[in-house]
Order: structure tokens, then C-alpha cells, then sequence
């Protein structure tokens, strides 16, 4: 069986124990969650979830039947057609000043920019598709980050 | 009005209109147990162990058709409990089951008797509640009910704080629920259903698979009218006995790993599978790829999971069993023509005639399969049947005959040892006019023998029937066929003197090795009313059979044992 990369939204009611019983479902079956996004939709007592994950079409269509069974479960959008972005930020260690200009060159190609700068470390940020945010990290190495966080995906279908 | 929110925990349980609590105290839920002390609107049933009393309670509601009540303590009472909740979700009971928390301040602090209830049992519920604010309470409640018993139904855990259930506040049961997230659907697409009714009147080979789904949705009644309507065949499974009831000629038999020969050719011949509430389990199926080869397949569930969840399915139908047939019927009555499947009919009569399901039968020691078909012949439609797991509960199934649905009570799915005795206690006090025998084995019954002492207690009457094998016998059979008889850790030989043991609980006890033993016992049981143990010395080499090897094709059934 062929593991494709999924992309599902999961609108849940906001209460406790719902990311657990979400995740859990992933947990108990063996399945990996590459990224996982969680935040309260606006004017609402939900949240949307955006889930990363890898797998064949029947796991998927079992884990996706089975996300609907959950009690707290509003609705499941399998992303097809969609808008997805992620966002990283990155962690550089000044040596001279004398690559500042080329890392804010770097990130701005990918929708960023230097976000924070103090004596010692700048930070830059990056928002764009997960490959290219992929990309962005690569293109990164030269300048010996320090440290690396990817927010995880949301997704919007179009 | 203002009450605790022990009082509510009582008054919901009274309103949702549940006689009987079964249940075990302790700290976190002595609140509970003080007004329980006070209320006379349901009794509860002190079992000797809190597994007990949630088979208890899961029987009750198998054989009711209401939800099951249980209680529990925190901690190590509600870990007692986990296996009858996981028991009750494989077979989808509909249950209730209210365990104590430690204080609200004290969650997280590794305070005594605390464990995560809801993080252990959130896999083995259909939903599950920690309830944070007395005013959440009498809500929860409500939908803890509510979800049990609607769409497909499962046990449901409500874990409560200690200082919840002594806080006051406003009480008012609400009338109704509104769970935005879930809305289980009854109906079926009618569209669907137009479509497999086409397919149905096109097959020639079609095939009623019934599963458990059509006794939780009380679709006995139109599902044998169906039957009768169109003239097709069927075959229940482990979970559906019952439903055609056993003497109906259109009743082919159990299919499965120790099914009959004819369900398991009609599963494997079949062009057009109709499944009824059924989950294809991987104990009905045998081999995925070889299972109902030249068939499409109709599947009726209230549960959307689980169509397609295992075979690919050409006619998906979400809904109810009962509703979703009732309007097949409609559409098919005068299009039908019983004819069309009489060939199939008599070719599967043909495989029934030729392989039936039968055993040895013996003057010099018992067979146990003789024993459930006694029985079945003393006892018969008056009975309920519960058992436990292992060799005595597939005889039970094989050779008991089932006259009606609710008629068997077993532990399919997760097949727990130690279900059947406490079982049977929910059993006979859903309906104390049947005679309640448990089909029970001598490894299976140790697991809650203690329930000896709340049957005696009590004066529920059941009688347990004890096949002694002296074996862990289902296990020995796999050893036997699959491990060079290599019997490791299965022979049973040290036991206790069950007459005695069952006489130290205040029970009657019987030791029968002949026949006219276990008719004089089996007798002298029912008329004891109390509760009774018969231990029948059985062959110790006996194997349940046909078997399908695990993994191998439903029509490669060994139907012998040969010595190699
Ligand atoms: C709690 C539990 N532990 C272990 C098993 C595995 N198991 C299945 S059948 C069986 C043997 C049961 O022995 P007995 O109750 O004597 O029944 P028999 O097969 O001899 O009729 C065992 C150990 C189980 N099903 N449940
Ligand atoms: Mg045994």
C-alpha cells in the first residue's frame, strides 16, 4: 500500500481531553502525526485542528470515519484542493554582523524576515508551504542556526 | 431545588428509570453510597468484585435492552473496572458506569487511590467524562445515558471528584440533549437502499449475515419476517444467536472459525452477502482474500466506521437494522419471488445434510457437547444462556438451541474468562422468569468465582454448568493441533472441590461423572432456586470443531481431528 502525505482539518467542540481523544485514535493504531496544529476558531466554541500525516488510503478512511465517531467531533474536511502554509522560525548566533543582510534576504524570499535581533542572536522567520519551508532550512545551514521551530501546518481548502 | 451532587448522581439514575445498581464502595464514592443508603428508587447489588460488577450490570442491559448501571470507587476500583468496560465497547453495550475521582484540588498529585480514569478508559468507551463543575453534572449525566443507549450504542464512564458529590447546588434533570457533534443517523439513504433492493432481486445466491447489531437494534421480528418474505437464507453470528431462532429452516447456522460446514460454503458461495448489523469480524472471515470471493456485498450499520472497515463494500447503508430492513421489505414484497433461490436453498440444506454439526457420543465419559444439547432439551426456550470463554462457550453456541435474541449472553468481542458468572446475575435479574444457566468452564469460572457469595447473598438462582475439562481447554485444543501438543501451563488437574466450595458460599453443589447424574443434578438445581454449581466431569480431549485455522479460507474447515 502506497503511504501518501494527508492533510485533514478537524473542527472539534473546545473542551478537555479532546486533543487526547484525537491523537489517541493515531496512538492506539501505530500511526505517526507529523505535525499537529491546534487553535480556537474565532467567535465560537471550536477549535480546528490541522493534522499531518502519512498513510494509506484505507488507513486513512478508517481513521477519518473513526475521528467522526468521536463524540466531540463537529465535522472532518480531507483537504484536497487547499491553501497550506507553516510557519518556521530560526535561531542564528551573530558572529560579526557581517551575514545579517544575507539571512533577511534568505527569509524574505519566503515570505519572512529577521523578526528579532538582540546582541548575541537574531531570529527570522519564514511562512510558506512545508516544502519550501523545507527549502528555507536547507538554504539556512550555511549561517549555522542554532535552533529550529516549525509551527506545523494549517490548511484552508480553497 | 438545591441537593448534593451525590443526590443528583441517585436522581438521574432514578429518572433514566434503571432499577438495579450494581456496584462496589469506597472513598471516593462514599457520597454516593450514603444517599444510595437513603433513596429507595433502585437497589444496588453489591458484587464481591468491581469486574463483576460491570459484567453484571452489561448482561442486565444485554438481556434488558436498557442501559446498565454500574458503580465503582477511584484508583483501584475503577481499575477492577476497566475489563468489563472494555468487554462491554467490543460487544457494544450500552452502559453507564460512575466511578469516584479524588478532589478536584488533589487531580495530578499522585494523591491515594488516584489514576487517570479517563485517559485509561478513553479506547475502551464510547465516550467518557471527568466532571470538573457541579454544574456540568446533571448535563453530563443526562448525555452519559443518552450516548449510551443512541446510534451504536457502548458503555459510557462518568468520573466524578469526591468533592463534587458533596458540593450543593441547583438541581434540574434536563428534559433533553443537545450534542451539536453528534447526531447518530437511523434511516438509511433511501437511495442506497433502492439500489441494493435492485440487487437483491437480481442475485441468485444471496446470503442474510446477521450480526450483534441486529439484537441491539431489536430487529428480530423483521428480519425473520424478511427471511420468510423473500426466502433467503441466513446465518447468525457468535453475537446473533437467536435471531432467526434455530428451528426456522432458513437458519443455516453460525459461520466462522468454529462454524458449521453449510455457513461457512454459504459464506464462501454466496454471490450477493447481505450483512445485517455484523462487523466482519477476523473470526467470521478466516482469510480476507478468499472470504465471499463471488459475492457484493450489502452492509447495513449504524456505525459508518465500520463498512468498509474491512472488505470493500458495494452497498453501504448507515442506519438502523430494524428501520433500514423494515424498508427493504417494503420495496421488495411484490417484487419477490421465493422460487428464484430455491436451488441455493437446497444446496445449502444438501451441505447441512452432509456435514451437520455433530460429535462422538460416548457411554463411558461425558461429552460436553451432549451437555449443552440436555440442556437445550430440559431447559430449552425457559432458559437464558450465559457463558464464558474458551471450548464450553463455543459448544454452548454450536449446540444450544437458541429459540430467541437476547436468549445468549456472552463476551464476543474481547472474549473475557470470568464474564459468565457475574453475568448471569445480570441475566436473571433482567428477567427473573427465565431458568439462568451459565456454560462455564473449570479455568474460566475461578476468574470470578466470588460472585458465588453475591448470588447466595442475594438469592439470585442461577445455575452454573462447569464442562471440567481440567484443561485451559481452548488453549490446550490450539497446543494439541498447532504445538505438538506441547502443554504448556494448560493442564487444570489441581482443583478445588468445587461441591464444597460452592456449599462454603451458601450454594448447592454437585459432582456428576454419568448422564443420569447431570439430569438428577440439573433437575434438582432448577427447583433449589438458589444458586447451584454442577461440575460435570467431561472428556478431556474433546476439540471444538469444524475449525478454520487462523488466517486459512472459511471453506478449508478441518471437520476432523486425525492423530498424526
Ligand atoms: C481473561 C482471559 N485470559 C486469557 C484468555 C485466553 N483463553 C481463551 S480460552 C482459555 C481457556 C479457558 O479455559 P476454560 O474456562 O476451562 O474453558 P475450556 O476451553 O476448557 O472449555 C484461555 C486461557 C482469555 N480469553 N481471557
Ligand atoms: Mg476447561
Amino acid at each position: 500500500m502506497q503511504k501518501v502525505r494527508r492533510v485533514i482539518s478537524v473542527i472539534v467542540q473546545n473542551e478537555a481531553q479532546v486533543l487526547a481523544r484525537v491523537s489517541g485514535l493515531f496512538a492506539g493504531r501505530g500511526y505517526n502525526i507529523d505535525s499537529l496544529t491546534v487553535a480556537t476558531i474565532p467567535n465560537s466554541d471550536m477549535s480546528h485542528m490541522t493534522i499531518v500525516t502519512r498513510g494509506s488510503s484505507r488507513v486513512m478512511e478508517q481513521i477519518i470515519k473513526q475521528l467522526h465517531k468521536l463524540i466531540p467531533v463537529y465535522k472532518v474536511i480531507e483537504h484536497d484542493s487547499m491553501v497550506e502554509k507553516e510557519m518556521v522560525l530560526v535561531k542564528f548566533p551573530i558572529q560579526k554582523g557581517e551575514n545579517i543582510a544575507a539571512i533577511q534576504a534568505l527569509f524574505e524570499a519566503y515570505n519572512g524576515g529577521i523578526v528579532n535581533a538582540s546582541e548575541e542572536v537574531l531570529i527570522a522567520m519564514a511562512a510558506d508551504e512545508s516544502h519550501r519551508i523545507n527549502h528555507c532550512i536547507d538554504a539556512s545551514q550555511v549561517f549555522s542556526p542554532s535552533e529550529i521551530v516549525r509551527s506545523g501546518v494549517v490548511a484552508m481548502e480553497r | 431545588m438545591k441537593i448534593s451532587g451525590a443526590q443528583m448522581v441517585c436522581e438521574a439514575i432514578i429518572a433514566e428509570g434503571a432499577k438495579y445498581v450494581f456496584g462496589y464502595p469506597g472513598g471516593a464514592i462514599m457520597n454516593v453510597y450514603d444517599e444510595i443508603y437513603k433513596q429507595n428508587g433502585f437497589e444496588h447489588i453489591l458484587t464481591r468484585h468491581e469486574q463483576a460488577a460491570v459484567h453484571a450490570a452489561d448482561a442486565y442491559a444485554r438481556v434488558s435492552g436498557e442501559v446498565g448501571v454500574a458503580m465503582v470507587t477511584s484508583g483501584p476500583g475503577f481499575t477492577n473496572a476497566v475489563t468489563g468496560l472494555a468487554t462491554a465497547y467490543m460487544d457494544s453495550i450500552p452502559m453507564v458506569v460512575i466511578s469516584g475521582q479524588i478532589p478536584v484540588s488533589l487531580i495530578g498529585t499522585d494523591g491515594f487511590q488516584e489514576v487517570d480514569a479517563v485517559g485509561i478508559s478513553r479506547p475502551c468507551t464510547k465516550h467518557n467524562y471527568l466532571v470538573k463543575s457541579i454544574e456540568d453534572l446533571p448535563r453530563i449525566l443526562k448525555e452519559a445515558f443518552y450516548i449510551a443507549r443512541s446510534g451504536r450504542p457502548g458503555p459510557v464512564l462518568v468520573d466524578i471528584p469526591k468533592d463534587i458529590t458533596s458540593e450543593i447546588a441547583e438541581f434540574k434533570y434536563p428534559d433533553s440533549v443537545n450534542i451539536p457533534t453528534y447526531k447518530p443517523s437511523y434511516n438509511g439513504n433511501n437511495r442506497q437502499i433502492k439500489k441494493a433492493v435492485e440487487a437483491i432481486l437480481q442475485a441468485k445466491k444471496p446470503l442474510l449475515y446477521i450480526g450483534g447489531g441486529a439484537v441491539l437494534s431489536n430487529a428480530y421480528e423483521i428480519i425473520r419476517e424478511f427471511a420468510k418474505v423473500t426466502g433467503i437464507p441466513a446465518v447468525e453470528t457468535l453475537m446473533a444467536r437467536g435471531v432467526m431462532g434455530d428451528s426456522n429452516e432458513l437458519h443455516i447456522g453460525m459461520p466462522g472459525m468454529h462454524g458449521n460446514y453449510a455457513s461457512n460454503m454459504a459464506m464462501s458461495e454466496t454471490d450477493l452477502l447481505i450483512s445485517l448489523g455484523a462487523r466482519f469480524d477476523d473470526r467470521v472471515t478466516g482469510k480476507l482474500s478468499e472470504f465471499a470471493k463471488y459475492a457484493d456485498i450489502i452492509h447495513i450499520d449504524i456505525d459508518p466506521a465500520n463498512i468498509g472497515k474491512i472488505v470493500d463494500v458495494d452497498y453501504p447503508i448507515v442506519g438502523d437494522v430494524r428501520i433500514v430492513v423494515g424498508k427493504m421489505l417494503d420495496a421488495l414484497k411484490d417484487k419477490v419471488n421465493k422460487e428464484r433461490y430455491q436451488v441455493w436453498r437446497d444446496l445449502l440444506k444438501r451441505y447441512n445434510e452432509v456435514h451437520p454439526l455433530t460429535y462422538q457420543d460416548s457411554d463411558e465419559v461425558i461429552k460436553p457437547q451432549w451437555v449443552v444439547e440436555r440442556i437445550g432439551e430440559l431447559v430449552g426456550e425457559d432458559a437464558t444462556v450465559t457463558s464464558d470463554v474458551g471450548q464450553h462457550q463455543m459448544w454452548a453456541a454450536q449446540f444450544f438451541p437458541f429459540s430467541r435474541p437476547r436468549q445468549w449472553v456472552n463476551s464476543g468481542g474481547l472474549g473475557t474468562m470470568g464474564f459468565g458468572l457475574p453475568a448471569a446475575l445480570g441475566a436473571k435479574m433482567a428477567d427473573p422468569s427465565k431458568t439462568v444457566i451459565n456454560i462455564t468452564g473449570d479455568g474460566s469460572i475461578l476468574m470470578n468465582i466470588q460472585e458465588l457469595v453475591t448470588a447466595a447473598e442475594n438469592g439470585i438462582a442461577v445455575v452454573n454448568v462447569m464442562l471440567n475439562n481440567h484443561f485451559l481447554g481452548m488453549v490446550r485444543q490450539w497446543q494439541t493441533f498447532f504445538y505438538e501438543k506441547r502443554y504448556s501451563e494448560t493442564d487444570l488437574s489441581y482443583q478445588p472441590n468445587w461441591k464444597m466450595l460452592t456449599e462454603a458460599c451458601g450454594g448447592v453443589g454437585y459432582d456428576v461423572t454419568t448422564k443420569e447424574e447431570f439430569d438428577e443434578a440439573l433437575k434438582d438445581a432448577i427447583k433449589q432456586n438458589k444458586v447451584a454449581f454442577i461440575n460435570v466431569a467431561v472428556d478431556r480431549f474433546e476439540n471444538v470443531l469444524p475449525m478454520v485455522p487462523a488466517g486459512g479460507a472459511l471453506y478449508n474447515m478441518m471437520l476432523e481431528y486425525k492423530e498424526r
